[in-house]
């Protein structure tokens, strides 16, 4: 649906925020561009959108190039920004009815009114935008993209800074729009989110994608957890009657590191046999702690690893 | 540009959510000019303008009336077509009009359209007030019709650059206030050029307003500073040179898109 060739992006101040980035978008799929704060995603989605001037490579939207062709190319999308902009003053059906005519469609209240009432917006139809609370505008962002019928929609960070209830809406309503045959493309930085809703996911650090992968793939290696013991005394090697259970000695010995993957059942009764070996061997344990790899950690690990 | 291709729906819809936003401040939008031109009328052409003898034939009170029109227009176009463009700007949401299938061609017919719309109906308004304070003829209804169009195209086209380039309010009301409303008065608004000494009627000429009043005045009582067709020239010229500078900033993608 959407093919993205050797797209770069460097601004004017030098700053490279897409470094030749190439990325094919499967119609129908929901696809979550994974990434921290700065990463690129935003620029990423805005060339493809046409509010950014790419340095270098080209953009396809259903076999439309987004520069040369691109009434063609923009009037299959729709897009949500990440930040809540809206002018003040004029009606949630107003507003909504604008979108649409600005997208070149003829008026056709019927569909305004299933996209209203598909968001739950249609009692506040002539509230004006000043009115509505933070998550009532996001929707009203959203209708004015779906406004013109797209068949692709960006979702720009459509949940930051929404409340955890409000989130859940948010991904019920993106599982509806997919099943209405709409391909969409959302940023975030919460793997949560990623893990919810995406089919695939791609993962953008400082300009680059670093992988795009299914998402159950992906899940296995960002389930891992570490448990860390602190040990009383410093020890020389790990003794033999807890060699099975796969430890690394850190610390100067003064501490035990122990990986496991959260997710599985079998795995957590083994931090009780660990734990009971310990006390076997007669180690006293000082304290201890246990860790999720941070996005910030996978990132690392996944560049090292294209390394 | 394929004006055969141009994307109807959509101007339509930029032109008429513009055109909505002044009405949802119609107040504003209409009744302060009229009170500030009804203002001039009283202080200038009932108060002051009795002591003024009549200027080449015409009474004080009706020569100031086409100037007192520029000035109205002149602002009006400005301020409506920099806002226009400079508050989606500011507030984010020219994110859709960017992302939307329009040319800037298009674009720019919405925003500028609207822009000069709104102020020539003012204009017309100013016009119906004055005759309130005092009676006036129209000489070449149809060229002043041109010169009319013509000037809040021009500085609405003008507005709307600067409405691209501030990047804060402050820069917004700048060029305003500091150009446009000092020229409109040096401008022959208030006065012909020939009540200045000679060294300044030769400086006057380098002001753009000049030609401006002095056509559209003519097309009122055929009387003018400078001949009709000069100020014609001169507009069309203001024109072209403020498409050449829009025609860059599209090109180029300044302040709009990185």
């Amino acid at each position: 649906m959407i093919r993205v060739e050797g797209l770069s992006k460097t601004f004017r101040d030098g700053f490279k925020a897409l470094v030749d980035v190439d990325l094919e978008i499967r119609r129908g799929e929901i696809f979550a561009l994974l990434g921290p704060n700065g990463a690129g995603k935003t620029t990423l989605i805005s060339v493809i959108c046409g509010l950014v001037n790419p340095s270098a490579g080209r953009v396809m939207v259903d076999g439309h190039d987004n520069v040369r062709q691109y009434r063609k190319a923009r009037a299959l999308i729709g897009l949500v920004p990440q930040e809540l902009t809206n002018e003040a003053f004029t009606t949630v059906w107003d507003t909504v009815s604008f979108s649409r005519g600005l997208f070149g469609k003829p008026k056709d209240p019927a569909h305004i009114e299933k996209v209203l009432r598909s968001l739950t917006l249609w009692e506040k139809r002539d509230s004006r935008l000043l009115a509505l609370s933070g998550g009532m505008k996001r929707r009203v962002l959203i209708a004015k993209a779906l406004a013109h019928e797209p068949q692709v929609l960006f979702l720009d960070e459509p949940t930051a800074g929404v409340d955890v209830a409000l989130r859940r809406e948010m991904w019920e309503v993106v599982r509806q729009l997919r099943d209405q045959g709409v391909t969409i493309i959302l940023t975030t930085h919460y793997i949560e989110e990623a893990e919810e809703m995406a089919d695939r996911i791609g993962v953008i650090r400082r300009g680059e994608i670093v992988l795009v992968e299914n998402k159950h793939a992906l899940m296995r290696k960002l389930g891992n957890k570490e448990l860390t013991l602190h040990l009383h005394e410093p020890l020389a090697d790990i003794p033999t009657a807890l060699s099975g259970h796969g430890l690394t000695l850190t610390d100067e010995g003064h501490a035990l590191v122990y990986s496991y993957d959260a997710a599985s059942q079998q795995e957590s009764s083994s931090i009780s046999g660990l734990l009971a070996d310990l006390e076997a061997v007669g180690l006293r344990v000082k304290d201890l702690h246990t860790r999720q790899s941070s996005l910030e950690d996978i990132f690392v690990s996944l560049v090292q690893e294209r390394r | 540009m394929n004006l055969k291709n141009l994307n109807l729906q959509s101007v339509k819809t930029l032109y008429l959510a513009e055109m909505a936003r002044s009405l949802r401040t119609m107040l504003q939008s209409v009744i302060s000019p009229v009170i500030s031109t009804s203002l001039y009328f009283v202080v200038f052409g009932a108060a002051i303008g009795t002591r003024i003898s009549e200027v080449d034939g015409v009474s004080y009170g009706a020569f100031i009336v086409p100037g007192l029109i520029m000035l109205m227009l002149l602002t009006q176009s400005v301020s409506n077509a920099s806002f226009g463009i400079f508050f989606p700007r500011f507030s984010g949401s020219v994110y859709e009009i960017l992302s939307a299938p329009m040319s800037y061609v298009e674009v720019v017919i919405g925003y500028v359209g609207a822009a000069a719309s709104k102020s020539m109906i003012l204009g017309l308004i100013v016009l119906a007030t004055a005759r309130l304070f005092v009676p006036y003829a129209i000489e070449h209804p149809l060229m002043m019709l041109v010169f009319l169009i013509l000037t809040a195209i021009t500085f609405s086209l003008l507005g709307f650059i600067i409405g691209i380039w501030a990047d804060g309010f402050e820069k917004l009301q700048l060029v305003p206030l500091l150009v446009i409303t000092p020229l409109t008065f040096l401008g022959g608004t208030f006065y012909s050029i020939d009540m200045l000494p000679p060294f300044w009627q030769t400086v006057t000429l380098a002001n753009p307003v000049v030609y401006l009043v002095s056509g559209f005045r003519w097309s009122f009582y055929g009387i003018s500073d400078v001949s009709p067709v000069v100020s014609l020239l001169m507009i069309l010229l203001f024109l072209s040179a403020a498409l050449a500078v829009l025609s860059w900033i599209f090109k180029s993608g300044y302040r709009l898109k990185p």
